[in-house]
């Protein structure tokens, strides 16, 4: 690894502590049997990797490791504001919220994007089938009214609200 | 081709997108043949998972045919019907020598707290799934199995990911011969995780939803137990009062994020996200479990924080285990158990749907309409 922030500094000597390793007992093994153990994790990140996928794309990696897995995703690279957003959040390790919550705000960013994007590409999202609303008509039209009930109700509410604000300028 | 687009929470669509390339030696190209909609996909589809990016595929349960192998790829030829598990392992770093599969070194670079799973957000490796026409499979020499002769496509769906999770939650609970197991959830991961606890010699297996057709369902083919939590009022006296107040040997957490049946966990886990998910069942599996018990988890949670009361988890002396299914360490048995008819995974689907239907499919899924258990998604190239 070329990164030397990563180091293995383990397995040191502790011989002279007396009683080390007296009780040890291998067959004490909570991940038996998800788990062959071999404890090879001791010797570091040493094992023969992988052939290197080329980076063709902004791959963001987390900084609790060295480097890019030998393999990656390549769908959806950051990119506009959501990007911004996103290339921020992973200068945090993934032990922070200032990593997961502005990828949160980063994804509801990128849902507007995704809209002016379809308006760019000349396309009105059909809201309607997006949702699924067509099974809902279909299996469970009293819920799917229920549905449009509330939603009409909150927007003649807020049209409601406007309205009467107008009337009191 | 055809592929599931995410645009948002609650929304998807079928849109054309170019055709996934060999980006790797180890690379295969897959046709897909059948695809699942999995309650997995339901925290993407709800958007709780941190680093889902507008336009991603989901998808990590399915079939297909190898259409394209990269230079290196040698487990599997083009031409070949191979079932993929969803998790992507490259079979040479420290934990996949270990059988961990589900928590590979190499190949999700934006996580190293996930393993990568195929179209699971960003936070699980950016990977397009393969609700799809066509899927790249990476690491080809270790994921993809050979559909064995004779197995049925709907039997070999399942077993990316339904049949290995609801083994392996039984597999994790430590069962023994007589042992009382409470299932949290009756979807299809709780319902084979009933049917499967059988296997470890369960003494007693009771399920647990809110969903009547669900529970149903799960008393027939799992032959369990099955109660409704609206109706048996508080889960810790009905698990005591059924175990002459010990408690339950095991608890099975089959449920995840999207759990419903306490308003304060659901208000604060699946609206305003102020935690990973709503941790309603995990909750009540600490609470129902005995004393020294063990909690298996394999309900799915984000990667911030749960309220769960880890209290008790001390003061019990409770073991939990949990993870992501290793599918690939399972396989080899529980093909067996499919060949000689000890599982019947393809009884759990309810649902055959065209991909292009694929916004039904997972409104259908996710409000639990016209008794759905589990749904398939068909590519239109395949017939029936
Ligand atoms: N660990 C893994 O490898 C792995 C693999 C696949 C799925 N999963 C997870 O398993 C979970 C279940 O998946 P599924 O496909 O069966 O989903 P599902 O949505 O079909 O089933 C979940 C069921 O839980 C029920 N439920 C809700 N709140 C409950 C509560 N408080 N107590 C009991 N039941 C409750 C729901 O009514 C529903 O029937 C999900 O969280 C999924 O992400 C994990
Ligand atoms: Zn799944
Ligand atoms: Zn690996």
């Amino acid at each position: 690894m070329e990164n030397t922030d990563f180091i293995n500094k383990r397995g040191a000597d502790y011989k002279h502590i007396k009683g080390w390793g007296i009780d040890a007992d291998p067959k004490n093994d909570p991940t038996y049997p998800m788990k062959r153990r071999t404890n090879e994790e001791h010797k570091g990140y040493t094992w023969e990797r992988p052939t290197q996928q080329a980076q063709t794309v902004e791959i963001l990696h987390s900084i609790e490791r060295p480097n890019l897995t030998a393999v990656f995703g390549t769908s959806v690279p950051p990119s506009g504001l959501s990007g911004m957003i996103r290339r921020m959040a992973f200068k945090k390790s993934e032990n922070e919220y200032g990593h997961w919550l502005p990828l949160i705000l980063a994804d509801r960013v990128n849902v507007v994007e995704g809209v002016i994007d379809d308006f760019m590409h000349g396309t009105f999202p059909n809201i309607f089938v997006e949702k699924g609303y067509v099974a809902q008509w279909r299996h469970d039209k009293p819920g799917l009214f229920a549905k449009l009930a509330v939603v009409a109700a909150i927007t003649a509410g807020a049209v409601f609200l406007m309205t009467r604000k107008n009337d009191d300028d | 081709m055809l592929a599931m687009n995410y645009r948002g929470p609650k929304r998807v669509r079928i849109d054309h997108k170019p055709m996934p390339e060999i980006l790797h030696p180890e690379d295969a190209i897959v046709r897909v043949t059948r695809s699942c909609i999995c309650g997995s996909d339901l925290h993407l589809y709800n958007g709780n998972v941190p680093d889902t990016r507008v336009g991603t595929t989901f998808g990590h349960e399915f079939t297909g045919e190898v259409v394209e192998i990269g230079s290196e790829v040698t487990k599997v030829k083009v031409g070949d019907n191979v079932l993929v598990p969803f998790n992507i392992a490259c079979g040479k770093c420290a934990f996949c020598r270990q059988e961990l599969y589900g928590n590979c070194h190499e190949s999700n670079s934006q996580a190293t707290a996930v393993g990568a799973i195929f179209g699971y957000s960003h936070t699980a490796g950016g990977y397009d799934g393969g609700q799809a026409e066509y899927v790249r499979v990476p690491y080809a020499n270790v994921g993809p199995t050979v559909i064995p002769e004779g197995m049925d496509l709907d039997d070999a769906v399942l077993l990316t990911d339904v049949v290995p999770t609801g083994y392996q939650a039984a597999e994790m609970a430590g069962i023994q011969p007589g042992d009382t197991v409470m299932v949290f959830g009756a979807g299809p991961v709780g319902i084979m995780a009933a049917k499967c606890a059988w296997l470890f010699g369960a003494g007693r297996v009771m399920i647990i939803d809110h969903i009547d057709y669900r529970l149903e369902f799960a008393k027939n083919y799992a032959q369990c137990e099955a109660y409704n939590f609206e109706e048996i009022g508080d889960l810790a006296v009905f698990a005591k009062k059924q175990t002459d107040s010990l408690g339950a040997d095991v608890c099975i957490d089959a449920v995840g994020a999207e759990a419903a049946g306490n308003a304060m966990q659901t208000i604060t886990g699946r609206k305003l996200l102020l935690q990973a998910g709503s941790a309603t069942a995990l909750h009540w599996a600490i609470n129902c479990v005995k004393k020294g018990g063990i909690v298996s988890i394999v309900g799915v949670y984000g990667p911030t924080d749960n309220l769960v009361p880890i209290g008790n988890v001390l003061n019990k002396g409770l073991t939990i285990r949990a993870n992501q299914a290793s599918v690939k360490r399972l396989l080899p048995r529980l093909i067996e158990h499919v060949q000689n008819g000890i599982l019947n995974p393809k009884e759990l689907i309810t649902h055959r749907i065209p991909l292009e239907e694929v916004a039904e499919g997972y409104r259908l899924f996710s409000a639990k309409l016209d008794n759905c258990i589990k749904p398939v998604l068909i590519p239109p190239s395949v017939k029936s």
